[in-house]
């Protein structure tokens, strides 16, 4: 279904509240996510021995990587379900 | 290293390339209109879109890239991993759907729908151009690595092959039938490295301490090699091991690894404490961060921004969100895409370790060691982990094609020349510059055979992020941007990170074979410089062409 130039689809509906509280959400998620990831990367950038501090057998470098993989996971589906959608047949 | 050729390695290679490209031939079929040619007629079920997106994400240099270089370096390759999966968090959270509503097919309808201005279409198809050859070059790198091994041909052979094949689909075919190669591809390539990683574990870890394997090599007397020198409590071998086992065990190993001395040609063997390889700043890639140099560290820092603000401006990465019909779906492809992802990267972890300790590795080319990881556990496996890799190259490559005949039809032609093209004339320019461009990055592919492909695609996110983020950034939340702004932001941000990048110290010593020191820049990674500077110059061009009011 070709659309013209410059226009949204058209079986899109648009619900301003709806895009608000998403963009919203998704900017709050973000924060949460950058926090973690500039922590990540200044502990290595300045205080890199830390990340050698032994965690049971693994260290804190490997547990923080794999923190920041599943967090991305865990943060994503958050926002999909707590995302509105705009009520169907309302342009 | 030549390498036997094996003739079931080869049959099952070309079984699956050919079904690959029989099914994108296929699907091609029922391209008709340039909308369906560019961007799949907005009809591709979310599900398949987002696996489409890990498929598309998930090139060359993150298979054999961050592989090779966890493989070499350890701890240090995994960091772009996690840069590279970070990047989704901005392109989801913050950019996915406004983008959506704004566009309809290249990043330049998303910068230009509020002003619809020839000089936002110009700059904006030139840095979709220039972003994409530069992520080409990677992929055309790695397509030369994968064959090597397979079919014994040179590098150079390798890459002619990958840019016919992938010119004659996006020739024939466009979006429609690359979504659904990205899809299989990049459910394959999770599917295989699975496989790969349950077969690292189940073998688990043996130790090697032989003079036979200790010994220098050269270029000439290069033989198989990685290997655990001494495992916890003197034992020679571990059995299976569970994820964590493993990489304790690991961590408690002592590790050979081997180094270029520059100075006689020799590769030589060093042995590392495992703890030292399971955590960052191990050289060469970040030394810096284990040092105390002010402009290393920078550098390190540098990269992981350019890595966490480049995917969302990947032009290749944006077309793929009007691919589905709505916001929502939108949404939900990138979560089933940001899932795959991150699930690929965990066990990259476990395949670039692996690699590292099987006994397999060619210490004068990290590209290969995913490949040759494989060939540990029979031609089959090494078979099928090549072929879905080379699709991966042909899919992503795809993609990248379409993106830069798209900005050249699409923006170039119709947005800033004002050609009123037919549906057909476009659809056949695009094709013409699809041919043109990937002969460019065949050429480029050749040049750069030696260099870490995760690292040349470490180039093309500080590009991209440079030029591209900032303007679609404050186009979303500032009010008070203008057109003036946009086009000297991403002027600004592609020719000082392009410009920094070549006269990088890295630059100078790989691509140029010049001493690093006589580089003028302070570090090689433009990040950290050019974003900020691309975001400054849109602020104050846009304070200063602000429309009166009347």
């Amino acid at each position: 279904m070709p659309h013209a130039d410059h226009t949204p689809p058209p079986d899109e509906p648009r619900d301003p509240g709806v895009e608000r509280h998403n963009a919203r959400l998704g900017l709050v998620l973000f924060a949460v996510y950058l926090t973690g990831y500039v922590a990540f990367v200044l502990v290595i950038a300045v205080a890199p021995e830390w990340m050698g501090v032994p965690v049971g057998r693994l260290n804190v470098a490997l547990v923080a990587g794999l923190a920041l993989l599943l967090g991305a996971v865990v943060l994503a589906v958050v926002y999909a379900l707590l995302c509105r959608e705009p009520a169907k047949g309302n342009p | 290293m030549n390498t036997a050729v094996s003739p079931l390695a080869v049959g099952v290679f070309l079984f699956f390339v050919a079904v690959t490209l029989g099914l994108s031939f296929w699907l091609g079929r029922r391209t008709r209109t340039a909308s369906s040619y560019y961007a799949a007629g907005g009809g591709v079920p979310w599900f398949v879109n987002g696996v489409a997106f890990a498929g598309d994400y998930l090139s060359a240099a993150s298979f054999l890239g961050v592989c090779g270089m966890i493989a070499f370096y350890g701890y240090d390759g995994f960091l772009y991993g996690i840069g590279f999966l970070a990047g989704w968090v901005v392109a989801l959270f913050v950019i996915a759907e406004p983008i959506k509503r704004l566009g309809k097919f290249t990043f330049a309808d998303a910068l230009d729908a509020k002003f619809n201005s020839r000089g936002i279409r110009l700059t904006a198809a030139i840095s979709t151009l220039v972003v994409s050859v530069f992520y080409l070059i990677p992929q055309m790198v790695g397509a030369g690595a994968l064959v090597q091994p397979l079919l014994g041909w040179p590098h150079w052979a390798g890459v002619c092959v990958v840019g016919a094949i992938v010119t004659v689909i996006v020739a024939t075919a466009g979006m429609a039938s690359t979504t659904w190669v990205q899809f299989i591809k990049g459910g394959l390539l999770v599917l295989f490295a699975a496989g790969l990683t349950v077969l690292i574990l189940n073998r688990g870890l043996t130790a090697d301490a032989t003079d036979a394997a200790l010994s220098p090599q050269t270029k000439e007397t290069l033989r198989p090699s990685g290997r655990v020198k001494t495992l916890p409590d003197g034992a020679s071998q571990t059995g299976p091991l569970d994820p964590v086992a493993f990489l304790g065990t690991l961590r408690e190993s002592e590790i050979v690894v081997w180094r270029l001395d520059p100075s006689s040609g020799e590769y030589r063997p060093i042995t590392k404490p495992g703890a030292d390889l399971l955590r960052p700043g191990v050289p060469p890639q970040f030394s810096g961060a284990a040092t105390d140099s002010p402009a290393a560290r920078l550098n390190f820092v540098s990269l992981m921004l350019a890595l966490f603000a480049g995917t969302a401006s990947l032009p290749h990465i944006l077309i793929r969100y009007y691919t589905v019909k709505d916001s929502a779906a939108a949404r939900k492809s990138t979560v089933v895409g940001i899932a795959t992802i991150a699930a690929f990267y965990l066990l990259m972890l476990f395949l670039g370790l692996g690699a590292m300790t099987g006994g397999n590795l060619d210490v004068s080319k990290s590209n290969t060691s995913a490949p040759r990881l494989a060939m540990t556990f029979g031609e089959v496996p090494f078979a099928l982990i090549t072929a879905v890799a080379f699709t991966t190259v042909l899919g992503t490559v795809a993609g990248l094609i379409v993106a830069a005949s798209g900005a050249v039809v699409h923006d170039l032609l119709g947005g800033f020349l004002r050609m009123k093209l037919p549906d057909t004339a476009k659809v056949r320019l695009g094709k013409w510059t699809a041919v043109g461009v990937g002969a460019v990055a065949v050429g480029l592919g050749i040049l750069f055979e030696t260099m870490n492909v995760s690292y040349l695609v470490g180039w093309a996110f500080s590009i991209a992020a440079s030029a591209n983020l900032p303007a679609l950034v404050m186009l979303l939340f500032w009010k008070g941007t203008t057109r003036q702004g946009i086009i000297a932001s991403v002027g600004v941000g592609m020719v000082s990170s392009l410009g920094w990048i070549l006269l990088s110290g890295d630059t100078f010593q790989q691509v140029y074979r010049l001493p690093a020191d006589r580089s003028p820049v302070p570090f090689s990674q433009p990040g950290i410089v050019t974003i900020p500077l691309s975001f400054a110059v849109l602020v104050v061009v846009s304070l200063f062409t602000r429309p009166r009011p009347a």
